[in-house]
């Protein structure tokens, strides 16, 4: 399994390097598990031991870490995380109608990852653009003023080997 | 009108580059800090300017710096910046970063050597990518410009500044949940006392500002106190970043003079509402802020007058109820966010909220019973400042609280005679 | 000093304790969960809030939690205004939401400081209609049950087992109200003192998983005032017997001692007592007998030549009868000839050296720590636990200047970060504390007696000088020797644990040169020795198994008396083989079966801690008195009945007995005074071991008896073995548990109990110190400094310590058994590798081969062999020694 296997060497050398920012390694806890899944898209036990050796702390402590964090995954999720912003804002102005959409035509609900792996449909709080709401993120894009076309266009730029399931 | 945080940002919101920000005086009023000024001159000037934090408590920014050991002290200090921007409502941080990083970076750069403290931590956001990207390359360009490093302009004051992308949580706005977060910890919020300023990071003194309050202070510096104070319309100092959102014309954010009426805000700048919709009040400072009524628009934005109006100036972004969304449904929103970013550290937040959370689901089930907006009520209360370990309990409670004085009827709508049946 | 005023009351109080410990200490009820005295306050579960007032003029006030306010002079505060009592009800209200309310079959339910707390506020009425939301359990090894859903995340396990006790492998994970007390997977809690998790844990998320195996309610136990009998520490428990069967153990505050908490050796080694092991019925020639016919025998067989061998784990008295029953001439200690000569040393450096042998409270206050040759962790964990405070001190200083109080737990770790004060690690091998250690430094006893001397020389240099001290040693020394001389509180901690005198003496050296830079004051050395009696019996007599042998040697021996005592640990098979072939008549009196009583032609059962009463002295020279928990069952007999009724019933009762003791040798006069004596009366009546709802006790004999039996007698102390007696003004020495109304938690009920919360027992903390510095010091340097040993051809062989495993009856206990490595050899990797071992390591000692399964240790100097001490299985041999690698364990 690819995900378990120790971490790599760019992996290794970035978490290190982040480390250096502090007095104390464990210090760079959070940016340690995200340099991780950056990589991996998810932080397994075997990275997560792997990681708390490097920092010096105990898994137990780092795991107490990572899964206090929203948005550090301890399971698998899809090529694309897309997280859908329901704060108060958003919500108003039809977030729940979004979600939906982007449920039924990924077939997926929250929490859920499609079939394929392509997509993990997560909720966000307040994405601080409310002046544009309804928002999303996917990966590292913010997407403003969405509406069920926007998704439609996301989706098909994105590909779409699951619309007919 | 002077817009001193956004006078600079570009109409594509493209970030400002050094030499843009060069051209319109920008690091002068640090060069002016580091030769002309001791670091207690500096903090006296942010004293006097009468700035207030802009993270939303409003605490005097000179006075929390001067709290800090001053003197020939050997102890290691720390500047912190918190970009942690997860307010629900709020969205004035991100522009300030994403468009104007340098200005920040001033801000920072001005306030360690204040303090005298050499490094310097920016906390942002996991999910402000953009930001991230923008501020590196702005440090990147403070640093080779030697407005960063050792001997920064040719001063014996060095200061390296680090930014640190966190992974989502709102607790970690707080100010001491933010220190333990950086140290790479759950963030849990510290008892006060001892402050930050006495025992911040990794225990030693620390000064923690939102990224706003250090955006006002190279402009203090370079223009002066009198100028500074100025610009207020009201009983505050200076301008601030006020925005709308929900059913407005126009949502967006505005730099607009401390004491400016919230109407100029909502009817003005914003355009009033949307064809269609009224306005029935608002959050005026974000998620954890006391609803307002229409009756109030005319109350200046200062910190002290919103207070004395029931509810708190906050981050100063409003989030706007129309009269078509339901404000118990709206409050559940709300309450589902803070029950689901309670640290679950103490008692009343990470037991109550969930409750509260119940409560309301049930009333809206039509489970709800005539004596659950006593309890809510009582909820709200058990949940208010002092009662809890940090703020975010309290803050919780001020949209339902005030929503149960101002919309007790839409609440009372939810509740049939039907529904007493007892529970199994 | 302050004056505070609570509920319009005035008191005068400490300043600058918290609220919530002062008002506890008035005896005031006032509930709360996360404070704890031993860890301080973090404000988290918001239980204790009180209503504070500006000033007299204030009738509003404002909530505020006690555990967090400082008192100061003129504060006042209410715990009774309706704005506290409602929201002290609606945090038990918010606790409550989530818990499963599952007390009739949680095995805290009577003892659940949760349960305590919910009626104090008087929340009777579940307004929640929510769903309750649910946790996965985990397993947590052979001691502790995990029950998650109960958890009212008071965070006071992390707290205890994480911050207090050291321990990597118990955190909280997730967040909100979805919180999780746990470990990253399932699997055995690592750290030695995991059990404390049961007593700390408000509720029963952590229960004792060994009383889970014959539970019963806390209310039906029977209870009696013990010493644990596992290491030579003499922390104070609390065992519980139901139906004659020990069912487990707890902790016994003693201020001065264990405090709160105990090891898990402590705590779940009772096991022996109720073993298939035991002795139950007298045995002669293999036969079982009565216990008339077996005493007569007893009788017979005492003219002739008779020795009596006594034993370090068992009590003065025992051993002192059977030093009358044989006379002082014909009495041996019982030690392996080592432990005879280190603990000889180590008395006369505590009878004539200006050294103070500190209980550990006072261990706690050391500022500079110096642990010469002992792995305390494995050897007397609950002084390894006492040192991990110790080094919070540098801490502490901190806050001080910062003007945080000391009892702000989160805010002094957090201001001092890893800073602490200096404590050196000194050893064979990794210790469980090299994590807090300043420095660490390994090697053979050899090394660390001439390290140790060289410190001593450095800080005095009229102290032996050391000659061919490496570089690296010299800077250490300095290093060592330089930080205790401007301690304020130094403190060294050696002890038997290296086999070695040169280690027991350089550590007096070392406490001399600081008491000489000290003008003469007496400097704090704590000796951990193996046993819970071994100083006890030192100072009663000196000599070893080996002594004994060459005495039966010397003339005909007619018959030997082994008491408490398997010789086969305290001497070569083969040596102990022959003595018992040259001996006419052995009779062993013990509880538990081992190789000795397999050799035994008269076999008599002994008592247990648990069946008997006695007198043990502990390492810091503490004599303490423990009790019977219940009558001996059947033809069990105090062991020291067996000796006086041979003797014509010489001692009436076992008062009598601690008297002659205190009269024959002088030096445990004081022993009389370690608890009041059986004819002691509160108000003309006995103190009841049982508590007043003891249930079925006219019943719990029905099946045999259909009366109810009269309460066995108790002619040996003032405890009786009923619920009926006194139950107020108990002495401390005598309380069998602790309870008061409303407060069915042991851990908090003691508060009521105490001078002040945290602070001494009322009355006293139980025991009498024996040992106090001399006034005038009769010093002389050790001067014999050993070479640096290494040796091609032969190895160092050094004992090397398990917490669970190196002691003798706690490693019968199942539950305990289950932790215990198998026997070994452990090397350092790179000598292996230059050896050529792989698997197993054959080992040459008194020409006899052992083949043991070899480790490799890292941490063990080159050119020795480390051995696992008193593990099952293994050859006994005084360590350290020389021994010699067989070469036929080839890599296979």
């Amino acid at each position: 399994m690819n995900e378990t296997r120790i971490l790599s060497e760019q992996e290794t050398a970035e978490i290190l390097a982040a480390a250096g920012h502090y007095p104390d390694k464990s210090a760079a806890s959070v940016e340690a598990l995200k340099i991780v899944q950056k990589y991996r898209g998810w932080v397994s036990d075997e990275a997560l031991k792997t990681v708390a050796g490097l920092l010096e702390m105990s898994p137990d402590e780092l795991d107490g870490v990572a899964t206090f964090y929203n948005l550090i995954f301890r399971r698998p999720v899809g090529e694309n995380v897309i997280l859908c912003c329901d704060s108060v804002s958003c919500w108003m102005l039809g977030a729940d109608r979004i979600r939906e959409h982007l449920s039924e035509r990924l077939g997926i609900g929250l929490g859920e990852t499609t079939a394929d792996g392509r997509y993990t449909l997560l909720p966000i709080v307040c994405l601080g653009a409310c002046d544009r709401a309804p928002v999303l993120m996917v990966g590292e894009e913010l997407y403003e003023d969405v509406d069920e076309s926007k998704i439609d266009e996301l989706l098909k730029r994105n590909g779409q080997t699951w619309t007919d399931r | 009108m002077d817009r001193p945080l956004t006078q600079n940002i570009k109409p594509d919101l493209s970030p400002v580059t050094l030499d843009d920000y060069r051209r319109a005086g920008g690091y002068e009023g640090l060069a002016k800090a580091l030769k002309e000024m001791a670091p207690a001159d500096v903090i006296g000037a942010v004293k006097d300017s009468g700035l207030r934090g802009r993270g939303g408590a409003g605490f005097p920014t000179g006075v929390k710096w001067s709290l800090v050991p001053q003197g020939e002290s050997a102890e290691q200090k720390y500047v912190v910046v918190n970009a942690d921007e997860m307010e629900p409502g709020t969205f004035k941080d991100r522009l300030l970063m994403e468009a104007d990083p340098h200005q920040l970076i001033e801000g920072v750069v001005i306030a360690a050597y204040a303090v005298q403290a050499d490094t310097a931590y920016i906390f942002l956001r996991g999910e402000y990518h953009l930001s991230a990207s923008r501020l590196e390359q702005a440090l990147g360009e403070a640093r080779s410009a030697a407005y960063l490093g050792k001997n920064i302009l040719g001063s014996d004051f060095d200061l390296e500044i680090h930014l640190h992308t966190s992974a989502g949580r709102y607790i970690c706005g707080e100010e001491t949940a933010l220190l333990n977060s950086l140290e790479g910890k759950r963030a849990i919020p510290r008892a006060k006392p001892p402050f930050p300023q006495i025992s911040g990071l990794w225990g030693r003194p620390t000064v923690v500002n939102n990224v706003e309050t250090f955006c006002n202070v190279p402009h203090i510096i370079r223009n002066g106190v009198d100028w500074y104070r100025g610009l207020g319309r009201g009983e505050d100092a200076g301008t601030k970043l006020f925005g709308a959102s929900g059913r407005v014309k126009k949502p967006g954010l505005w730099e607009l003079p401390m004491g400016t009426p919230i109407r100029v805000l909502i009817e003005e700048c914003a355009g009033g509402m949307q064809e269609g919709y009224t306005l029935r009040g608002f959050l005026p400072g974000g998620a954890s802020t006391d609803f307002l009524l229409p009756e109030h628009l005319d109350l200046p934005m200062d910190f002290d007058a919103m207070m004395k109006a029931g509810s708190r100036l906050g981050t100063g972004t409003m989030i706007v109820l129309d009269d078509q969304t339901c404000p118990v449904r709206m409050v559940l929103n709300l309450e589902r966010f803070f029950a689901q970013e309670s640290c679950g550290w103490c008692t009343p937040c990470r037991d109550g909220l969930p409750w509260v959370v119940e409560l309301l689901e049930g009333l809206l089930a039509g489970r709800g019973r005539p004596e659950d907006l006593d309890q809510l009520e009582q909820l709200a209360r058990l949940m208010g400042p002092g009662n809890t370990f940090c703020a975010l309990a309290p803050g919780a409670a001020e949209p339902l609280q005030s929503a149960l004085k101002y919309f007790r009827a839409d609440f009372e709508r939810y509740l049939k005679p039907a529904s007493t049946a007892r529970v199994a | 000093m302050a004056k505070i005023t609570v509920d319009g009351q005035t008191y005068d109080v400490k300043a600058g304790d918290n609220l919530l410990k002062t008002c506890l200490s008035l005896r005031l009820d006032l509930p709360y969960f996360c404070w704890h005295p031993a860890l301080g306050s973090v404000g988290a579960c918001r239980q204790c809030a009180v209503v504070q007032y500006k000033d007299e003029s204030d009738a509003q006030g404002r909530l505020v939690m006690a555990c967090m306010t400082p008192v100061t002079e003129g504060l006042r505060v209410s715990l009774e205004a309706p704005q506290a009592r409602e929201f002290r009800a609606g945090v038990i209200e918010f606790l409550m939401t989530n818990h499963p309310h599952d007390c009739p079959v949680c095995e805290e339910g009577g003892e659940c400081h949760l349960q305590d707390m919910t009626v104090m506020t008087g929340h009777t009425f579940r307004r929640y209609r929510g769903l309750k939301r649910t946790h996965r359990n985990q397993y947590l090894g052979p001691f502790i049950n995990h029950e998650m859903n109960r958890c009212i995340a008071c965070y006071r396990c992390v707290r205890v087992y994480r911050d207090y006790a050291g321990g990597k492998d118990l955190d909280v994970f997730a967040s909100r109200n979805n919180v999780y007390f746990g470990r990253f997977e399932d699997g055995v809690l690592e750290n030695e003192f995991s059990g404390n998790l049961v007593e700390v844990c408000p509720t029963g998320v952590f229960t004792d998983r060994t009383f889970s195996q014959h539970y019963v309610r806390k209310w039906d136990l029977q209870h009696a005032p013990s010493i644990c009998v596992h290491c030579g520490v003499g922390c104070n428990t609390s065992p519980g017997e139901r139906y004659g069967t020990l069912r487990r153990i707890v902790n016994r505050y003693n201020g001065e001692v264990n405090g709160y908490f105990l090891c898990d050796r402590g705590r779940f080694g009772y096991g022996f007592v109720n073993s298939e092991r035991r002795i139950r019925q007298p045995m002669l020639r293999g036969e079982p007998v009565s216990g008339e016919t077996a005493l007569a025998h007893f009788q017979g067989l005492l003219g002739g030549h008779t020795i009596g061998i006594g034993s370090p784990r068992a009590s003065l008295e025992v051993n002192f009868a059977l030093r009358e029953l044989v006379g002082a001439e014909h009495f041996y200690a019982g030690f392996a000839q080592g432990e005879a000569s280190l603990a000889a040393a180590i008395l006369d450096v505590l009878r004539h050296w200006p050294v103070h042998n500190p209980s550990l409270r006072e261990v706690e206050q050391a500022d500079a720590v110096l642990i010469l040759g002992e792995d305390v962790a494995n050897t007397a964990p609950r002084v390894a636990l006492a040192l991990r405070q110790a080094v919070r001190n540098r801490a502490f200083e901190r806050a001080d200047r910062l003007k945080i109080p000391r009892w702000q737990d989160a805010a002094v770790r957090e201001a001092a970060q890893g800073e602490k004060s200096p404590l050196f690690v000194v050893a064979p091998n990794a210790t469980r504390l090299d994590d807090i250690a300043e420095a660490i430094c390994r090697g053979t006893p050899e090394d660390i007696a001439r390290l140790g001397l060289a410190i001593a020389n450095r800080i005095d240099a009229s102290a032996p000088a050391v000659a061919d001290l490496s570089q690296e040693d010299e800077h250490l020394a300095e290093l060592i020797g330089d930080t205790l001389t401007a301690a304020a509180h130094p403190l060294i901690v050696s002890g038997t644990g290296c086999g070695s005198l040169s280690v027991v003496r350089a550590a007096a050296n070392i406490a001399l040169a600081l008491s000489n830079r000290r003008e003469g004051r007496a400097v704090d050395l704590c000796y951990v020795v193996p046993e819970c009696n071994t100083l006890g019996l030192a100072m009663m007599d000196e000599r070893s198994v080996k002594d004994a042998f060459a005495a039966a040697k010397t003339r005909d021996l007619n018959t030997v008396i082994v008491l408490e005592n398997d010789l086969y640990r305290r001497a070569d098979a083969g040596a102990v083989d022959s003595f018992f072939n040259g001996t006419r008549h052995v009779v062993v009196i013990d509880h538990i079966r081992h190789g000795t009583a397999a050799k035994a032609q008269l076999l008599l059962p002994g008592s247990t801690f648990a069946e008997t009463e006695g007198t043990l002295v502990s390492l810091e020279g503490r004599a303490q008195r423990f009790y019977s928990v219940m009558p001996g069952s059947g033809e069990i007999r105090d062991s020291w009945r067996w000796l006086a009724d041979a003797a014509a019933k010489r001692w009436s009762n076992i008062d009598a007995l601690t008297a002659a003791c205190a009269a024959a040798l002088p030096e445990f006069g004081p022993i009389r005074n370690a608890a009041p004596p059986a004819g002691f009366r509160v108000e003309g009546e006995k103190v009841p071991r049982e508590p007043h709802r003891y249930s079925g006790r006219t019943a719990m004999f029905a099946n045999r008896e259909i009366h109810e039996p009269k309460p066995p007698d108790d002619p040996d102390s003032a405890l009786a073995f009923s619920m009926e007696g006194a139950s107020v003004d108990v002495p401390p020495a005598l309380l069998p548990f602790v309870w008061a109304p409303g407060w069915n938690s042991h851990q908090q009920a003691v508060n009521k109990f105490q001078d002040e919360v945290g602070g001494a027992l009322r009355g006293g903390d139980p025991g009498v110190r024996l040992f106090e510095s001399p006034e005038t010091a009769e010093p002389r340097w050790f001067d014999e400094v050993p070479y640096r040993l290494r040796d091609e051809a032969r190895w160092r062989a050094i004992p090397l310590y398990h917490v669970f495993g190196s002691e003798e009856l706690s490693a019968l206990s199942p539950p305990l058994a289950e932790r215990v490595p198998a026997a070994y050899a452990a090397l350092h990797p790179e000598d292996a590798e230059r050896l050529g071992v792989g698997e197993t390591l054959a080992v040459r000692l008194n020409e006899r081969v052992v083949r043991l399964p070899l480790r490799l240790e890292s941490s063990l100097p080159r050119g020795a062999v480390g051995i696992s001490a008193g593990l099952a299985g293994l050859f006994r041999s005084d360590l350290p020694a020389w021994i010699a690698i067989e070469k036929e364990g080839e890599r296979p």
